[in-house]
């Protein structure tokens, strides 16, 4: 293993390089738009056999994607925040013609107000969409969960398109040592791409037909069954994934110092680094808070929450999204996976367009668990309001 | 029709896709009325009146959406064709 000081994004334009994919289509938005930079140059130099199409608006860009997924190529996308949210109808047709498709996500905040900086209102707008949602705590995982993403979607159990959310500018843009590895592994574990159905003139076949109120529903079912399937999958490529490149990825949902802990914190991206700093200081003053870092968001783990969250007396959840006139997204399944527990969640939005999380913000918020104050945006400027 | 992952079908598959759900009202045909002038099979929007052997007509249910310009245009001196609800 060699470890690189790299670039997040530059990390991951190298490792969707070792994916070998044969279409890579995006459009450039701060702060995706080093992966795509990064992969433009990757094709020009020719260090990658694949055919980069430059399209006039993220529409496009995913619209192309789903055309050459559906020609059977493997393909990349790369996209943040506006971007994805121009994208809307054409997720939701990749998901509903179940095209393995994998695209970056670099989460930023939703305009308006405009904020080109890091919250994960994005990806949380597409919760409802049938793509699988995994988050990434730092550029290591950003990267293995791309290679790891193509393994899941493409098995002809699940065919499912795929976020890889990592936290915009504190990941995208952040310098840190990273195990880029060999193509040697990742050709044995990815493998090439065998499409399940494809278009072909001498066999000819449409995506994305009509369905009549006879077969909608039946669809929709099947597609969910398949994000469900979904999480199985990630636990078993996630496993064999640990046995090739040495990092294990066969959990949805990841401890820390949660075995005796009292409080819980339930959080998702690079916060959780934060947090797990956090908790080394207040354990050393005697609190016994645990982490629980959720790696993957869709298909929602509500057992394996449950299962590691039973024996705690509270939950504080980090939302870095809200719901608006509801509660955060992560809170709302928290709540729903630990129902009849009779442990309460307290839920904190914070962070919300770039605004900084620090340790001593994550010691305030347990707290305020501990004194059964929550449901709230944590750090308003009152000042200002 | 099995349902294909991805919604994806075949050509020539809007024949086994039955688009007669959306009806509220169907037509039936008194062939003993019908004069045979083929104005209904004109008129209808979808295609789903067909001429047979005997140069009656009939009305294919499965595409029929039920929207009743055969009724209506049916002449004055015929009205062979009458509208009747659904019972669903």
């Amino acid at each position: 293993m060699t470890m690189e000081i790299m670039e997040g994004s530059i990390a991951v334009a190298e490792t969707v390089r070792l994916c070998r994919p044969q279409v890579i289509s995006a459009y450039p938005i701060t702060p995706q738009t080093h992966i795509v930079e990064g992969l433009a140059s990757i094709v020009a130099d020719g260090r990658l056999d694949a055919e980069y199409i430059c399209v006039e608006s993220e529409f496009s860009a995913l619209s192309a994607c789903i055309g050459a997924s559906a020609a059977g190529s493997r393909v990349y996308s790369a996209t943040t925040s506006q971007g994805l949210a121009l994208m809307t109808e054409v997720v939701f047709n990749a998901a509903g013609m179940r095209l393995p498709i994998v695209m970056g996500i670099a989460n930023r905040a939703i305009s308006a107000p405009l904020s080109i900086w890091n919250d994960q209102q994005d990806s949380i707008m597409m919760r409802d969409s049938g793509w699988i949602q995994l988050y990434a705590e730092d550029n290591q995982e950003a990267i293995d969960m791309h290679i790891l993403a193509y393994k899941v979607c493409e098995d002809h159990n699940i065919l499912l398109p795929a976020f890889v959310c990592f936290d915009g500018f504190i990941l995208s843009h952040v310098f840190e040592p990273i195990d880029i590895p060999s193509q040697e592994l990742v050709d044995k574990f990815v493998g090439p791409f065998t499409p399940y159905q494809k278009l072909d003139v001498n066999d000819p076949i449409s995506f994305g037909m009509y369905a009549t109120p006879e077969y909608y529903l039946e669809f929709r079912y099947e597609h969910d069954q398949a994000v469900k399937r979904a999480a199985e999958a990630i636990k078993k490529y996630g496993k064999e994934f640990g046995e090739i490149f040495g990092r294990d990825y066969s959990e949805l949902v990841v401890g820390y110092k949660l075995e005796d802990a009292d409080i819980a914190i339930v959080a998702m991206g690079s916060i959780c680094g934060t947090v797990k700093d956090a908790i080394d200081e207040m354990r050393a003053e005697g609190k016994k808070v645990g982490l629980l870092n959720l790696r993957c968001f869709r298909p929602f783990p509500s057992t394996d929450v449950a299962k590691a969250l039973a024996h705690v007396n509270t939950i504080a959840v980090l939302d870095k999204n809200v719901s608006l006139g509801a509660k955060g997204a992560v809170a709302i399944e928290i709540k729903e996976a630990c129902y009849g527990s009779n442990i309460p969640v307290y839920d904190y939005i914070l962070g919300l367009g770039g605004r900084d999380v620090r340790k001593k913000d994550i010691k305030k918020i347990v707290d305020l668990a501990e004194k059964g104050e929550g449901d709230m945006f944590y750090g308003l400027r009152e000042e200002v309001l | 029709m099995a349902l294909g992952i991805g919604c994806t079908a075949r050509p020539g598959n809007s024949r086994n896709n039955k688009t007669g759900s959306w009806r509220v009202f169907y037509p039936t045909m008194d062939t003993e009325k019908c004069t045979k002038c083929g104005t209904c099979q004109l008129i209808c929007p979808e295609g789903c009146i067909n001429q047979n052997s005997d140069k009656t007509y009939s009305i294919d249910l499965d595409f029929c959406k039920g929207c009743g310009m055969c009724a209506e245009e049916c002449p004055d001196k015929a009205k062979a064709i009458t509208m009747k609800m659904e019972e669903k």
